[in-house]
């Protein structure tokens, strides 16, 4: 493998990314959404607003009873506001946070293959003495990069702004816990391992930015139901099945990206070109 | 002149489904020659180059490119070969110095080296002044030029130049046909040089293969493919100025005659005639008329003429 020719793409995917207002939008706005502006809300303001007529909150008593013994243990000597916040911010927001690394390392990966062809620079990569393997890792350790970057970034964001606004609540640091050490160390490097593998098999069908970036975005489905898994006490991330999940997602990622890269020959892009 | 050659094909095919877009082509380049590779839009050029360089596998036939098999050593024959593409295929969000700083580092330049490589070829091409400036705002000639810095970029021994002046305005035209001068006569490069403008052929390169349906129709240089293939001549001749419109009566009437033409503002017609047979009748029709002839002088034909019998040929064939 020639390093430095990957060093070179991974560089200048990057550097593209940067600047292109497309790409760079969704991925300064998701977070600042999801790991900023929600989190703070409700940390700050969540007890009160559960106290308001008509405020539709999750039913802290039956959530409760429906607890595994283990995740009860956690809220031991915690008041029903502190409970609320716990449980809001540790554990139903959890998998909202895996949407950054998948949307970031989709949006990067279409923009870097699907984004590539749609411009017309592919061509004059095709000419150079890099081997597909190389072009293919590059490329993908280019949306790959960026992706653990926000998620890592998003992180300490989230923890720094949970903390800070739950404070008058919870008078204490409660963030981050086992669970989301597992979830930002295991679970989101695969999640961004699906994101930019699922991507790069529709990059590889579709001529267009855009058209990738969409028919990809389907696979943040799965995050949507684990979020309303959790809302609903159907299920909860522990540690152990975090690490399960984690596991199932770099599964399925590896699968995407081995087809990724069979699929991945100059001489088959050329040919459409 | 090394006259070794560098890529030689034979029966070199490619079919894409019932399309055959090279269709068994036998070809030799020599080293260090302007190979002018002619044909309409779709005749196969651009797929050949693509095969030559090992991006596209051949369906048949074989080929030897710098003594390497494009199929089986792609990439150690790009590490050798320059192509510019028929678009700049440049990335606009990066600048001129980035762009080739990018490549540079693909085709293996030493990184000791890749900086002063990439401004002795911003100098040369004039683009040293923009560039830091993104090639967004580069004009098509700028775009054409830094697109054949970057082809250059490793000193390459083979040079694929596909349209390299499509849609350029006459000055850029000019300065990249300077540019192509210059790499073969000082610079010792094989081109390789793609192009549908007979003109741009006959004034850069040595020799001349025309494509037609992806097959090879004539091989040889301009002159020996005009000679061999085109047997009319053409004539230019000078009258009194006074006697242009008589003159100009008289071709439009002699029978056989075709590309009747007149110099602006000149006394001076243009004709093209089946046969140098033909040349004697066309002066005494013109005596008969009272036009004084003060010169009639026959012209080399040109590649566009053989290029014409070549395509006339192939449709009386079909």
């Amino acid at each position: 493998m020639n390093w430095r020719a990957i060093k070179a793409i991974v560089r200048r995917d990057l550097l593209a990314v940067v600047r292109s207002k497309g790409v760079m939008l969704p991925m300064i706005l998701v977070p600042l959404i999801l790991l900023i502006a929600i989190p703070a809300g409700l940390g700050r303001f969540g007890p009160a607003l559960s106290q308001m007529p008509g405020a539709n909150m999750p039913d802290i008593e039956g959530l409760l009873s429906q607890m595994p013994e283990t995740l009860l243990a956690q809220f031991a000597g915690y008041t029903t506001d502190q409970i609320l916040i716990v449980f809001t911010l540790l554990y139903m927001l959890a998998p909202m946070f895996l949407i950054l690394p998948l949307m970031v390392a989709s949006v990067v990966a279409a923009d870097s293959f699907a984004g590539e062809k749609e411009r017309k620079t592919l061509e004059a990569l095709i000419y150079t003495p890099t081997t597909d393997l190389e072009l293919f890792t590059g490329k993908v350790i280019s949306a790959w990069l960026p992706a653990m970057l926000v998620s890592l970034v998003g992180f300490v964001c989230y923890g720094i702004t949970v903390n800070v606004a739950a404070w008058p609540t919870m008078e204490r640091i409660f963030f981050p816990n086992a669970t989301w050490l597992v979830l930002v160390f295991w679970v989101a490097p695969g999640a961004a391992a699906l994101g930019l593998g699922a991507t790069v098999l529709v990059s590889s069908r579709v001529n267009s930015f855009q058209e990738a970036n969409q028919i990809a975005g389907v696979i943040v489905l799965p995050i949507v139901i684990l979020v309303v898994a959790q809302a609903t006490g159907a299920m909860y991330l522990s540690v152990g099945l975090t690490a399960a999940l984690g596991v199932v997602i770099w599964l399925i990622a590896g699968v995407l990206l081995w087809v990724g890269v069979r699929t991945f020959r100059r001489s088959e892009i050329i040919a459409r070109y | 002149m090394n006259t070794s050659p560098v890529i030689v094909t034979h029966g070199l095919t490619r079919r894409f489904g019932d399309i055959t877009a090279v269709d068994s082509l036998d070809l030799t380049v020599r080293a260090g020659e302007v190979l002018g590779f002619l044909g309409h839009n779709g005749s196969g050029k651009t797929t050949t180059v693509r095969l030559l360089n090992g991006v596209l596998a051949a369906t048949a036939g074989s080929a030897r490119v710098l003594g390497l098999d494009p199929g089986v050593a792609g990439a150690e024959l790009r590490r050798r070969t320059g192509v510019l593409t028929e678009t700049p295929s440049l990335d606009e969000r990066l600048t001129a110095s980035e762009n080739l700083t990018l490549f540079a580092q693909l085709y293996g330049v030493a990184e000791a080296d890749v900086a002063g490589r990439v401004a002795e070829l911003l100098e040369t091409f004039q683009l040293a002044e923009r560039a830091a400036d993104r090639v967004s705002g580069f004009s098509k000639g700028m775009k054409q030029r830094l697109a054949l810095a970057r082809a250059l970029l490793h000193k390459p021994e083979l040079l694929f130049l596909d349209e390299p002046t499509s849609g350029l305005d006459p000055v850029s035209t000019r300065q990249v046909h300077t540019i192509i001068r210059d790499l073969s006569r000082n610079g010792g490069h094989t081109v390789f040089l793609c192009t549908h403008n007979l003109e741009e052929a006959q004034r850069l390169c040595d020799r001349v293969a025309v494509l037609e349906h992806g097959r090879l129709m004539a091989l040889g240089t301009p002159a020996e493919l005009a000679h061999s293939l085109w047997h009319g001549v053409r004539l230019e001749i000078e009258v009194a100025p006074q006697a242009t419109e008589t003159a100009l009566d008289v071709l439009l009437a002699f029978p056989d005659a075709r590309d009747v033409a007149q110099m602006e503002n000149q006394p001076v017609l243009t004709v093209a005639l089946p046969t140098r047979e033909h040349i004697p009748q066309l002066a005494a029709r013109l005596v008969a008329a009272n036009a004084p002839l003060y010169r009639l002088t026959p012209q080399e034909p040109t590649l566009e003429d053989v290029y014409f019998a070549l395509h006339g040929h192939e449709e009386v064939q079909s």
